[in-house]
């Protein structure tokens, strides 16, 4: 075990929605490389607390990077410098001693800051609420054998499935997109055959629940760079196909009245 | 006791409201972020197959004045009889303008939207990992592009400013004149080279783009977007670029 | 103050002016026993269907006058919220986190259990039963247990119709895999994550519920405190997370389902957040708290590495299929594994259990890696950990068929420790993970406060003193989708039309006033020392002295110094910034508050319970083989903890647990 001496952390500071916001200088002494870097943060909060400052707020729980309540943008990156990891799994090996680290909220529209380094994602459950589900009332499921699923199709939709709904597309994006948060949610239900019934709808409603809040889809990939799971962009294509063809399907529906 | 006064409301009903919906279909697509994709992936394929024959059309150049020319007026003479002289050539024209204004406006759409979508910016500097110069600056290779367009027209098809600082004169229907005339300016063809670069960069974003915003990334060939942009965007500059090249060089000349 | 409270009207049909004297509709029940468990008549098999087939029913028009309070939004809690508002009831759903979903659930990895008998390896409701009460060595209620095993098979039929991507063989059918405690495939998964797919499958239906308008979402809102007027369970009173501010609602029933109490530990493999705040206030509001020392530890976690740590991270049990678990056989090897031959190793799990080998329940399998630590043949830079090896399947599978089944898990491992498991073996050492223990419920789910229910790991019901893998998934959504849903309409019918207390009734105000005085009052202390730093202090006593082994004198020492330390927390602690925006260290404050008191019942029962039993093990009541010695003749009963306004003085009541199907017999793994 070794450590890392004299971290500069520059962190962004705002007492609420209304606060203007700044960024904060702190010193870090020396900090074992096994701590994480959510650990650092709390060893920093302690330090604030004993010197009776208010702790840095931001949203944190599992630890295990699958929550997907931590966020935190680390020296410009999503999640920080480690590819497909979460914040709460980052471990400060990634960085070396003398580093200046700069830590700043997710920044969107969508998502308003509520404190320090706390954003409020609801607008992704919106999505969810809008067509991210199978209409399955509880009590009436055939048996679970019945229909038998493919096993790419299966796994395919488990990749999609992987999602942690922690908004790092979103952040990274340069144009604050969510399509690749909606494309996994779309594909994983309409991969599946027991998503096929509301397929068309689903996207629909997803899609254009989506526009309400977020920016456009511009292909950077950026998103899958940042994604702690590693959800592929070709999820985004399935879910632009699928929209196309149900605005088509929709049109025939009208037609046929 | 510092007690806060308010309160936040439960979420509820969140799916209820009936979105409202335009009557035309397309209208309707067309007034979602994916649909303005759709629009921007559909005109940008026709832009492309556009510049694409234009380029192999003037490669006709390297053959000599009399079949460039003819290539000109074979232009003009398409599908006559069926239709009266030059009106396919209109036709087309006016494709391409309606393509490249819904190209253009769908973007601006979007820009708007996009730049809304995070109205507070990044304080601190950000670290891309994969989106690329030609993806970033996608609209300034735009705006050059169309900029470009507009003095390329009234170079060389309206002939304003084809004769400016040189002694000869625009001559309607001698194509291969004009060319040359123009291209023989130096800061004509430097102009001619840069924005065709742009338009290159513009291209190897663009044309990989219109597959994802389509949704065409059949496993088969979802390797070979990237080629198929860095070829189409290679073709275009390489082309294009040689008139000049070829002008200044004296390989094309009166 | 009076501006903090909401003018929340919460049943708003039923507010007639003359609130303050409206008369509770049900009346406190009169039990005949004090703890009657109210266990349906008929054969075991018989119990649950007998039970429908009496209960009383609401007509689907009536449900909507009804107002269900479900808080958490877990597996049992968003399964709960869901069927209810499918059912037709008005739902109010409450989560501390952002999203519902976020609930601890989603952390689960291995699977969930089903006796669907797909493998045709002999599969029944009866074995999956037998197992999971051997499992939970014989301290679990039979008829909760059977039901539990019954309704397993139509949660994976209802998982799968809500689009839960299990994994899947080539023919399309559903794979399944063994887990510990069991000689049976029965073990359904997706990848390494299913507690997130089956979580994300509730939360969808719960968000459609949302969505349509049936349920209400008060998210980053906690539990501060549970209301009871006239013996019933009037509501509860939030605290909003981002405002402050303190409300009231009322309701005409109120589900708890807001899990387990594992943080009491400090170092647990449960998420920061997780807290025992609303199993603790509706305990101290009269629901009495069954069987606290049944704590689970998980045999396989990421070992500490330094004082910093703030949490620590579970690697599933599915490992242990293929992994094979060994320590040096000479003590102060220090060796890198690689370079120590096999006949130097000491494989334990395998030679002292060898029909069960390396996939013994956690219990045992914990103590036996503590054994192995404690007789210094630990391994890792500060020796606290047993090997968990994947050379031989490696050998065996091929790296790429290790790297499907755990692949996930692999790079979680290195990432956290920055070393190779595919090149070295993993390094796991036991941490808590899960509780047994929890607010006691009768078959209903209703705990002794009438209106109220737990489901879900914060109540005590189905795992007896020890759990089984891929089984808390399991209780969730059983408790969730099917037991709840349908109990619950057995106390609402009598209720039909009768006026409920509503917000403005004087209980709900000094509730309110009662629990906005508690948080200021922890920022007034102005003291030295954090709530981290009490919370750390406590679970430091906590795992030494009640967690893995346990014995009479580390239980009085820490009986004396819980309260100490209690005193010293209600007079030291420094709480900065204030009450009317975020503050993530006042909300932890009351949090340490609650665990504090219920780590004092927890060491009292863990005294009182005289025996060795799954995860409690007392030393002084082991085998000479060092396993535990149960006594049936005096133990076989659920402590029942009764708040007397001291958890130091709480009253112990039993319920005797009879045992008609399975014959008690000593738990051997061998």
């Amino acid at each position: 075990m070794s450590h890392l001496e004299n971290l500069v952390l520059k962190i962004w500071r705002q007492n609420g929605p209304g606060d203007a916001g700044r960024f904060q200088s702190y010193r870090i002494d020396r900090i074992s490389d096994e701590a994480s870097f959510l650990e650092m943060l709390d060893v920093l909060n302690e330090k604030l607390i004993g010197e009776g400052l208010e702790a840095i707020t931001f949203d944190h729980d599992c630890r295990e990077g699958i929550c997907g309540t931590c966020s935190l943008m680390i020296d410009g990156r999503a999640h920080g410098p480690q590819k497909g990891t979460a914040t709460c799994q980052l471990h400060m090996r990634m960085f070396k001693s003398g580093d200046t680290i700069v830590v700043e909220p997710w920044r969107a529209t969508a998502f308003p800051i509520i404190k320090d380094l706390m954003v409020d994602r609801s607008a992704f459950d919106r999505i969810i609420e809008s067509g991210g589900f199978i209409t399955a009332s509880t009590g009436g499921a055939p048996e679970a054998n019945l229909t038998p699923v493919p096993k790419p199709v299966a796994d395919a939709a488990m990749d999609a499935a992987e999602c942690i709904g922690c908004g790092a597309c979103v952040a990274a994006c340069p144009n604050g997109a969510a399509n690749l948060f909606a494309a996994a949610k779309v594909s994983h239900l309409n991969l599946l055959p027991q998503g096929q019934a509301e397929r068309w709808s689903r996207v629909q409603a997803m899609v254009e629940s989506m526009d309400d809040y977020f920016g456009s889809c511009t292909n950077h990939g950026e998103c899958e760079a940042a994604c702690p799971k590693e959800i592929s962009i070709d999820f985004i294509a399935l879910m632009h196909s699928d929209y196309l063809k149900a605005k088509i399907k929709d049109r025939k529906l009208i037609s046929q009245q | 006791m510092a007690q806060a006064v308010q309160s936040r409301p439960p979420v509820t009903g969140s799916a209820v409201t009936p979105r409202k919906r335009r009557k035309f279909f397309l209208l309707d697509l067309y007034s979602t972020a994916v649909g303005k994709k759709y629009a921007m992936a559909i005109s940008g394929i026709m832009l492309i197959g556009f510049v694409l024959a234009h380029m192999i059309g003037n490669l006709k150049m390297f053959l000599g004045a009399e079949d460039f020319n003819h290539y000109g007026e074979f232009l003009r003479e398409l599908l006559v009889p069926i239709l009266p002289r030059t009106v396919a050539l209109w036709l087309m024209r006016f494709g391409l303008i309606a393509a490249v204004g819904v190209h253009i406006h769908a973007a601006y759409g979007l820009t708007i939207l996009n730049h809304q979508a995070r109205s507070v910016k990044y304080q601190g500097p950000r670290d891309y990992q994969v989106a690329n110069f030609a993806s970033r600056t996608m609209r300034w290779s735009g705006i050059i592009v169309f900029l470009f367009l507009f003095w390329h027209l009234a170079d060389l098809t309206w002939g304003w400013w084809n004769a400016v600082g040189n002694d000869g004169t625009f001559v309607r229907g001698d194509v291969y004149g004009n060319v040359v005339r123009s291209f023989e300016r130096v800061p004509v063809s430097v102009l001619y080279i840069v924005a065709n670069i742009a338009l290159g960069f513009h291209l190897f974003h663009g044309v990989w783009s219109l597959f994802q915003s389509m949704g065409w990334n059949n496993p088969r060939f979802k390797a070979w977007r990237r080629y198929i942009a860095v070829g189409i965007a290679t073709m275009i500059v390489v082309g294009n670029v040689s008139f000049p090249l070829a002008v200044l060089a004296g390989i094309v000349g009166e | 103050m009076a501006t903090a409270r909401t003018v929340k009207k919460a049943p708003a049909k039923k507010a007639p002016a003359k609130k303050a004297v409206a008369r509770p509709a049900a009346p406190p029940r009169a039990r005949a026993k004090p703890l009657d468990a109210k266990i349906p008549k008929g054969p075991i098999t018989d119990k649950w269907d007998n039970y429908k087939a009496d209960m009383k029913l609401i007509n689907p028009n009536n449900k909507r006058k009804f107002k269900v309070i479900v808080v958490g939004s877990g597996l049992a809690g968003a399964s709960a919220a869901a069927s209810l508002a499918e059912l037709g009831y008005d739902v109010d759903v409450f989560t501390f986190h952002d999203s519902p979903r976020r609930a601890h659930s989603i952390a689960a990895q291995g699977g969930i259990n089903a006796a669907k008998n797909y493998r045709g390896d002999g599969d029944s409701v009866h074995r999956l039963f037998y197992d999971t009460i051997k499992g939970g060595d014989f301290r679990a209620r039979e008829a909760n247990v059977y039901r539990l095993a019954q309704t397993s098979v139509n949660i994976i039929d209802q998982m799968v119709a809500q689009g839960v991507p299990f994994a899947r063989e080539y023919g399309g059918l559903l794979d399944t895999r063994s887990f510990g405690g069991s000689q049976l495939q029965r073990t359904f998964y997706a990848r390494g994550q299913t507690g997130q797919q089956l979580l994300l499958g509730a939360y969808q239906q719960l968000a459609r519920q949302i969505g349509l308008g049936t349920v209400k979402l008060w998210n980053r809102s906690e539990l501060v405190d549970v209301v009871t007027i006239d013996g019933r369970c009037a509501g509860i009173v939030t605290r909003d997370l981002v405002t402050g501010a303190v409300q009231s609602h009322a309701a005409h029933a109120t589900v708890l389902a807001t899990g387990g109490y594992g943080n009491v530990f400090f170092l647990s493999t449960n998420a920061m957040q997780c807290n025992v705040t609303a199993g603790w206030r509706a305990h101290r509001k009269g629901a009495f708290f069954a069987n606290p020392c049944y704590t689970q530890i998980h045999p396989t976690c990421i070992p500490q590495s330094d004082d910093t740590q703030s949490k620590l991270t579970l690697m599933s049990e599915s490992l242990r299929n293929d992994g094979r678990v060994w320590v040096p056989l000479k003590a102060g090897d220090e060796r890198p594994a690689a370079q120590i031959p096999e006949a130097e190793r000491d494989y334990y799990l395998e030679r002292m259990y060898p029909s069960f080998g390396n996939l013994a329940p956690r219990d045992i399998a914990s103590r036996a890696a503590k054994r192995a630590v404690d007789s210094g043949r630990g391994v890792g830079p500060l020796k606290n950990g047993v090997n968990l090896d994947f050379a031989a399947a490696i050998a065996r599978l091929g790296k790429d068929v290790v790297k499907e089944r755990y692949g996930n898990l692999f790079d979680m491992y290195q990432r956290i420790t920055g070393e190779d498991p595919y090149a070295t073996p993993m390094r796991m050492y036991p941490a808590s993970h899960y509780t047994m223990g929890g607010l006691w419920v009768d078959y209903e789910l209703m705990t002794t406060i009438p209106g109220l229910y737990a489901a879900g790991e914060v109540n005590f019901s189905d795992h007896g003193a020890n759990r089984l893998g891929a089984s808390a998934l399991m209780q969730g959504l059983a408790d969730g989708y099917f037991v709840l849903p349908q109990t619950i309409g057995n106390y609402l019918a009598p209720m039909l039309n009768k006026p409920i207390p509503g917000v403005e009734h004087p209980e709900f105000r000094a509730a309110e006033e009662e629990a906005a005085q508690r948080f200021q009052g922890y920022l007034n202390i102005g003291g030295t020392r954090s709530p981290d730093w009490f919370h750390r202090e406590l679970g430091k006593i906590i795992w030494n002295d009640c967690g893995m082994a346990r014995d009479k004198a580390g239980l009085q020492r820490a009986l004396s110094e819980l309260p100490a330390l209690y005193d010293e927390f209600k007079t030291d602690l420094r709480v900065t910034g204030d009450g009317a925006s975020v503050n993530q260290t006042l909300e932890k404050a009351g949090r340490v508050d609650d665990f504090f008191q219920l780590g004092m019942l927890m060491c009292r029962d863990a005294l009182e319970r005289r025996e060795s039993c799954g995860g409690h093990f007392r030393t002084e009541y082991q085998d000479a083989e060092g396993e535990a010695q149960r006594d049936d003749a005096n133990f076989a009963h659920v402590a029942a903890w009764e708040f007397t306004g001291d958890p130091m003085k709480s009253t112990r009541h039993k319920e005797e647990l009879e045992f008609e199907t399975i014959h008690l017999a000593k738990r051997s793994y061998k």
